[in-house]
């Protein structure tokens, strides 16, 4: 098998494209590490897991994303079926999590996990929305909270977070 | 995600993300990250691959327990093709779609099946 290559710079590339097209630099969040990060005393197999997933998902009966800059989030019940789910973005290729929600949402596979004590449960409802929202000041000061008083108030131990 | 997983953090909720761009991943300092090195669209894992979806969340939430430094990354060391050539040509070039202001529905049905009042859709305003 030929040598793996390094990942691909997204941030490089994004400057390259735009430069190309005549825009400005898009100027990505330079965050340092975090001081310190949170712990939770209790052994994985009794957590209740959390998962955000930004890829755009949506299920069937709720409205859609608009491409826009949209700030809103969904709510997906924990025992969703697979078959109800849908995604929409306009910045990435659908075409596998269209055929396997999984592969950008992997709200299955937890709910496998907790069948098989892994965890000891999904949180009651899963959080998404579409990412690619240009102004990081917005998620930061606005989207991230709202979603983490959320997690909050639904007692998660710990969340999986899920971009694409 | 970064910055909603910063936030969560913050609160004091243990988080890990899972992440195929690597240099945003690091750049935003998400708290924890395991890093699959595929084409966007596939962070879980490749399509129907249930094996490697659960093997992969697994990883994720091992990592959640076991890593204690800010800014972690464990490289999961898949492989999506036999070579790398995928990687030459991605964002090449302006793939985005329009940045339009109204609901984008996978399907018409969808549309239609939508309920202008629904409960589980929280709009937000910055």
């Amino acid at each position: 098998m030929p040598s793996r290559q390094p990942p691909v710079d997204y941030i490089e590339r994004t400057r390259e494209v735009y430069g190309s097209l005549g825009f400005p630099a898009y100027r990505w969040v330079a965050n340092q590490p975090l001081a310190e990060l949170a712990r939770t005393d209790k052994p994985q197999s009794r957590w209740r897991v959390g998962l955000v997933a930004s890829g755009g998902i949506y299920a069937e009966g709720q409205i859609a994303f608009h491409h826009r800059d949209d700030l809103s989030y969904r709510e997906i019940a924990r025992d969703m079926p697979l078959d109800a789910l849908r995604t929409t973005h306009f910045a990435y290729d659908m075409a596998d999590a269209r055929r396997d929600p999984n592969v950008v949402f992997p709200l299955a596979t937890l709910r496998e996990l907790a069948a098989d004590g892994v965890i000891g449960e999904v949180a009651p409802r899963a959080y998404t929305f579409m990412g690619g929202i240009y102004s990081a000041g917005r998620v930061r000061d606005t989207l991230a909270p709202a979603l983490a008083d959320r997690l909050q108030a639904d007692a998660v131990d710990v969340a999986l977070m899920v971009p694409v | 995600m970064g910055l909603v997983a910063r936030e969560v953090e913050a609160r004091g909720i243990p988080t890990v993300s899972l992440s195929s761009a690597l240099s945003i991943t690091r750049s935003v300092g998400a708290p924890r990250a395991v890093f699959l090195d595929f084409p966007l669209g596939r962070t879980a894992g490749r399509v129907f691959d249930a094996p490697m979806q659960r093997d992969i969340v697994r990883r994720a939430l091992d990592l959640l327990r076991d890593a204690h430094q800010p800014g972690t990354v464990l490289d999961l060391d898949y492989r999506w093709a036999t070579d790398d050539a995928w990687k030459d040509d991605v964002m090449k070039r302006d793939s985005r779609g329009v940045r339009a202001d109204t609901p984008q529905y996978q399907c018409a049905a969808d549309a239609a099946a939508a309920d202008p009042g629904c409960p589980t859709c929280v709009w937000l305003t910055a």
